[in-house]
């Protein structure tokens, strides 16, 4: 006999389906199918059942091999490393719950640690212009019931959040839009002939890091402006077309990728991208929303913007907490060695970040806790595997509209698995215990 | 637990109608006992001090989404107001969007013991609850907001009273809310479209009701359950000039409706901030107070209550579930806008705004806000609120009191204003002398609140049996003061018990507390309608599952629950 969990969550990326269904065996110790997801958020799931699974913490030695530790030993490791470092990085937190968020956050309290998470090579830059200009958004199922304009800018839902399109942005019909795809007008602006692009009504084909002159062409446009004949590499007949495509419409949705967020410009580019927003609300309805990629990476966010008021880039070594991207990000940080221990959780710096960074990790004390062989754990000092959020334990996740939503255990991890939470209280009792407070 | 016995303190407290007479205070098990039931406590020597209830707030602005945009888009909050972790305390940062632990702290230090989130977005409840757990001290609960809400408003369409009550119920529960909260009814949907609702008879676009049908419908449906508080209204219309007649008219929706609650309130109808709804004029050049007439309205009829919505004249930020009014504030101010629409149930927008005292126009506001609590006839109808953020932050709630308290206070800040004759003669303030004394100010923080919140078994007083929250304030009401020693005297407590446990000692946070989160499980027969409509609409327009949209389990890793029952 098998069970059939229903309502589950997907783990994976900031779209946050909700609705999957995962066959359980009947001692609910094996996943054996899943319905509904995309096939990468079926991928994480199935995932978890690997065989040669890593079910213990396991530390570097000195000839480079791996020996096996118990979690009290990597939990010693962790909390002198933490305490003994004068400012340990601790970064990630995009793929935990927000309940492993707080307690890494009261841990980056005690030790005066830098806390970061992916945003800071994503969409930081987002954070930064919301700072400059605020942003109007709102959530996807405003979206879903009522846009009838659609824009993917520098952003490839396609293949990046696959069930963003069917669940929220093109195909659903809605309240106000019972005609689903064909009552909404799609606009994609990317420099590559995406996908996401093929099923667009326009597609225009920005010169690559042109994005800032396209966006304020824009702004020109919505006010019958002069434009000169071509702008970005887009003639100007197509921009005024678009433009007053968007003004006619009833709610215009603009979502936006590492397209506009990592290219030339940067902030910048974004902060274009929110005045063309804020413009179109003279004419109509508007929306922008950043397409998050890991799908807690928003909740991280929130919870250091509760405890200390800011969503990344938190620097706490001073005893209070500061905010100065640019120098309290993580790779500026590595580059310029002023943290001298890094502790990896929930992300995997190894992949995504640049070579000179990753080689700063591996010459200093490091431990990642992740529940699978990553680039990051092979080049830390201890690697803590453990449950997967979403799959073997459940907690809060932030959807990219920024909706909390209570993610589900399916199964039970592999017998004395530690959780995210778990390892890291009894981290936070161990630096207590270690300060004495 | 400790027992404690608060000495020969001079104590204001409405609830057992002492007026700064000595008496002691006694705690055990975290009540207010008699004396007599004490055996050994410690005993703290309040000679020469205030001793007043903890403070009740009842419309403030702390936690969940919209406050955290307030914290994350504005790093500028956070300049200069650091303040390191030292012992128990943790660190803590920002101004008029404090981080949660400083909310809790703060709060505490003017001795305030529960405080009364005024706005949750039903699907960000979740979120909410987080921020209010991470929230020291406080007793606290949220008011889901139900004035643009899908299903009341095509239930109130067709007067459906029931339907609509068996829904607020059941959205209690999956929010694990506290009571009915109205934000410009009808206008916020409106604002999905760009559009507003702008007096209490224009229509809500495709919904066809009117905001007035939407106030008057929640009123009867809040009272069919006899919830422990009454609904709670910001009305449309919200910082105009001349708006003061659309407040006079959603008032009177509430005329000849008793209360049906259990919980002992009087007002069916609470109207928050009621400064931002009281003006005059037809534009930002003859703004002028309508707080007379809007007192006459008050004043004569008792099944309403009011806060005040203080202007503090700070640079603060403006958060509200009134998204069409932040963007009208945006294009006044050109400041930074955040706006955030939530599927079928609200909105909301963020803005920062600089109250100076050199505004004309902001200077007005701060005096109407001062006029209606000075022209209250009934101290315990009207409560001191600053809107907590949007017309100030809350930790000038000392400042306020010293206002009301001191005439010479008030003057001193009219001398401050650039354009002092136009303020004056745009208002009443200056012809008023009246001063009001601590027991009228443990009215409208304490008592009144209490009451109206249907908290007054718990809350707001010092009789034996109820909540040991108790404030002891470093301020001789019979000896000689300048104003500002009454803002100094109640910004920092010298001592905070709350439930009996003492949270600050010798002006030191001496304990995180053991905070509560307050929420209403109405019982009501069973709907079949209304359960077939929650689940029809989550199929086919919400983007989560109906299952995962309750809040369970730890996100209130201390609840405690007011049980109503509905049922026939
Ligand atoms: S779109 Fe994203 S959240 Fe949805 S199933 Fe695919 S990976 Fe999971
Ligand atoms: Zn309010």
């Amino acid at each position: 006999m098998t069970k059939t969990v229903t309502d589950v969550i997907c783990p994976f990326c900031g779209t946050l389906c909700d609705d999957l269904e995962v066959v359980v065996s009947d001692d609910g110790k094996q996943l054996l199918e899943v319905y509904n997801a995309c096939a990468i958020g079926a991928e994480k799931f199935l995932h978890s059942q690997a065989k040669d699974r890593l079910t213990r913490p396991r530390m570097r030695q000195e000839d480079g091999s791996w020996k096996e530790i118990s979690y009290d030993e990597a939990i010693e490791y962790t909390a002198r490393m933490l305490t003994d470092a004068k400012k340990p990085l601790m970064y990630g937190w995009s793929s935990t719950n927000c309940e492993a968020q707080a307690i890494g956050s009261e841990i980056g309290e005690l030790v005066g640690a830098v806390m970061d998470n992916t945003a800071t090579v994503c969409h930081g830059t987002s954070l930064i212009a919301v700072q400059d200009i605020g942003i109007p958004s709102c959530t996807l199922g405003e979206v879903k019931n009522r846009a009838d304009r659609v824009v993917f800018w520098g952003c490839n839902p396609a293949h990046a959040h696959p069930r963003h399109m069917s669940r929220y942005s093109i195909f659903p019909r809605g309240f106000f839009t019972g005609k689903g795809h064909t009552g909404r007008k799609v606009i994609v602006v990317d420099p590559r002939p995406t996908d996401t692009a093929s099923v667009a009504d326009v597609h225009l084909q920005v010169e690559q890091g042109r994005d800032y002159e396209l966006l304020n062409a824009f702004r020109v446009a919505f006010k019958g402006e002069q434009l000169p004949d071509v702008v970005a590499g887009i003639p100007k007949e197509k921009i005024y077309e678009a433009a007053e495509t968007l003004k006619s419409g009833r709610f215009v949705i603009i979502f936006f990728g590492m397209g506009v967020t990592q290219s030339l410009g940067k902030n910048h580019n974004i902060d274009e991208a929110i005045a063309v927003t804020r413009d179109l609300n003279e004419y109509t309805k508007a929306a922008i929303m950043p397409m998050r990629g890991h799908y807690n990476v928003t909740g991280s966010g929130q919870v250091w913007g509760w405890l200390f008021g800011f969503p990344f880039a938190v620097d706490l070594s001073r005893g209070f907490a500061r905010y100065n991207p640019g120098e309290t990000t993580s790779n500026d940080l590595l580059a310029r060695d002023e943290v001298d221990a890094v502790f990896v959780l929930g992300s995997d710096p190894g992949a995504h970040f640049p070579f000179n960074s990753v080689k700063k990790i591996y010459d200093r004390p490091s431990v990642a806790i992740d529940p699978h062989e990553t680039p990051t754990t092979e080049v830390c000092k201890v690697h803590v595997p453990v449950a997967f959020v979403g799959v073997e334990v459940g907690g809060c996740a932030y959807r990219m509209d920024n909706v909390p939503i209570e993610t589900r255990k399916v199964v039970e991890p592999p017998e004395g698995m530690m959780t995210d939470e778990e390892f890291l209280k009894r981290v936070l009792a161990r630096v207590k215990e270690i300060q004495g407070v | 637990m400790a027992e404690y016995l608060i000495k020969n303190g001079f104590v204001f407290d409405p609830v057992l109608g002492i007026r700064g007479d000595k008496a002691d205070v006694a705690i055990k098990d975290g009540k207010i006992v008699e004396t007599s039931a004490l055996s050994s406590p410690k005993v703290i020597d309040a000679t020469g001090k205030t001793v007043m209830a903890g403070g009740v707030d009842i419309h403030s602005h702390v936690a969940g989404p919209k406050v955290n945009v307030g914290r994350n888009f504005r790093p500028e909050d956070k300049l200069f107001g650091y303040k390191a972790k030292s012992g128990i305390e943790r660190m803590q940062g920002g101004f008029s969007v404090p981080t949660t632990i400083r909310t809790g702290y703060n709060y505490a230090r003017m001795g305030y013991t529960t405080v009364m989130e005024a706005a949750m977005p039903p699907l960000y409840a979740r979120h909410t609850h987080e921020e209010m757990r991470d929230t020291p001290i406080l007793d606290q609960g949220a008011y889901p907001v139900f004035g643009n809400n899908w299903f009341v408003l095509e239930y109130l369409k067709n007067n459906e009273i029931e339907n609509a009550a068996a829904y607020i119920a059941w959205l209690l529960r999956a929010t694990k809310g506290y009571a009915v909260k109205v934000v410009n009814p009808g206008g916020t949907e409106a604002w999905a479209w760009g559009l507003n609702c702008e007096n209490v008879h224009d229509p809500v676009p495709y919904f066809d009701i009117t905001p007035a049908q939407i106030v008057k419908g929640l009123i009867e449906a809040n009272e069919y359950l006899g919830l422990p508080h009454s609904m709670h209204v910001h009305a449309n219309n919200l910082g105009n000039p001349g708006n003061y007649t659309t407040t006079l008219d959603t008032f009177k929706l509430s005329e000849g409706i008793k209360p049906k609650s259990k919980f002992g309130r009087d007002q069916v109808m609470h109207h928050t901030h009621v400064q931002f709804h009281s003006y005059g004029g037809d534009s930002w050049a003859n703004v002028e107070s309508k707080a007379k007439d809007i007192m006459d309205y008050v004043n004569s009829h008792d099944n309403i209550t009011i806060d005040m919505g203080q202007v503090t004249l700070d640079e603060t930020t403006t958060m509200t579930a009134d998204g069409p009014f932040e963007h009208h504030l945006t294009e006044l101010n050109h400041l930074k806008w955040a706006n955030a629409d939530v599927e079928l149930e609200t909105g909301s927008g963020v803005v920062p705004y600089v109250y100076s005292p050199s505004i004309k126009v902001c200077a007005i506001q701060w005096a109407i806000g001062l006029e209606l609590a000075l022209l209250a006839k009934d101290p315990m109808r009207v409560f001191i609120t600053t809107d907590h953020p949007n017309a100030g932050p809350f930790i000038r709630y000392p400042r306020v009191m010293k206002w009301l308290m001191s005439e010479e206070a008030r003057k001193q800040q009219f001398d401050a204003f650039k354009h002092k004759d136009k303020v004056i003669d745009a208002t009443n303030l200056a012809g008023i002398d009246r001063e009001l004394d601590l027991y009228e100010i443990a009215q409208m923080t304490r008592a009144g609140p209490a009451k109206a919140l249907g908290l007054s078994h718990m809350y707001g007083g010092l009789a034996p049996g109820l909540e040991a929250d108790v404030a002891v304030y470093d301020f001789n009401p019979n000896e000689p003061y300048a104003p500002d020693d009454i803002e100094k005297a109640f910004l920092n407590a010298e001592h905070l018990f709350k439930t009996g446990v003492q949270v600050i000692r010798d002006h030191e946070i001496a304990s995180n507390g053991n905070k509560r989160t307050l929420w209403v499980n109405a019982k009501v027969d069973e709907n079949p309608q209304v359960m077939r409509d929650v689940k029809e609409k989550f199929l086919r327009y919400y983007t989560v599952t109906l299952n995962n949209y309750e809040v369970t389990g730890h996100y209130l890793p201390n609840p405690y629950v007011i049980e109503v029952d509905a049922t026939e």
